[in-house]
């Protein structure tokens, strides 16, 4: 599954993208968000406040509870603030 | 119909002029365009840099022109939307909407303006005297874009 970073979380995390093998009970976006808080301290501060921890699957955005797949290309990004 | 995102600063009135060149079945065009302030939360801005998501981006300004062509009785729309390095004064955004009548173009430009702030992936990132700081969203633009829920 590949999951890009963007602003914010980008700069917390360390990097831009990266692929992840998920164990397969991460079968939603809420899940998934869950889980990356695992993979470092980096990983578990950028991600500690749900609230400002947008989630777009293929490009669109979507709530915590929408499915996500090892094909899926997921986004994670603050509230977007263009304009 | 046009979503263009691009680095380089574009001409308003190049583009107006494109915009209604031979269209006399429009009667009232409506634009805004949003510029760099040189100030925000009372501290100085020196340059502000535009991430942004390739792809989505472009994907979600057509998503809200298809909704704002559903809305209202639309001759074209226009969305410019610039990313990376900007000073104050530098132009950011561009809307344009034409209709045979003014409250549809000036209706749809604000809905285009209001969905494009709380759903096209950007980001701000502000320099100032203090440093870098990503731009918090507004609880505001979230009410904004509320105000055209169906």
């Amino acid at each position: 599954m590949k999951i890009l970073y963007f602003a914010w979380l980008r700069s917390r995390i360390g990097v831009p993208s990266e692929t992840v093998e998920p164990p397969a009970d991460v079968t939603t976006a809420g899940a998934l968000v869950e889980w990356l808080k695992t993979r470092s301290p980096q990983h578990a501060e950028a991600l500690a406040n749900s609230k400002v921890v947008k989630v777009a699957v293929n490009q669109e955005h979507v709530p915590y509870d929408h499915p996500v797949s090892p094909t899926d290309e997921v986004a994670l990004f603050p509230p977007v603030t263009g304009g | 119909m046009a979503i263009r995102v691009q680095a380089d600063d574009f001409d308003v009135g190049a583009e107006y002029a494109a915009f209604t060149a031979g269209r006399t079945s429009i009667g009232g065009v409506a634009m805004f365009v949003g510029l760099v302030r040189d100030v925000a939360g009372g501290e100085a801005v020196s340059a502000m840099t535009l991430e942004h998501y390739p792809g989505m981006t472009e994907r979600q300004l057509e998503t809200i022109e298809s909704e704002a062509r559903r809305r209202w009785p639309l001759d074209d729309v226009l969305v410019i939307h610039r990313h990376g390095r900007l000073e104050p004064g530098d132009r950011i955004v561009m809307v344009a909407t034409a209709s045979a009548h003014r409250d549809a173009a000036f209706e749809s430009c604000r809905f285009l303006m209001d969905w494009l702030k709380t759903k096209a992936p950007f980001w701000k990132l502000e320099a100032t005297p203090g440093g870098e700081r990503w731009v918090d969203a507004k609880d505001s633009d979230d009410a904004a874009a509320a105000r055209w829920a169906e």
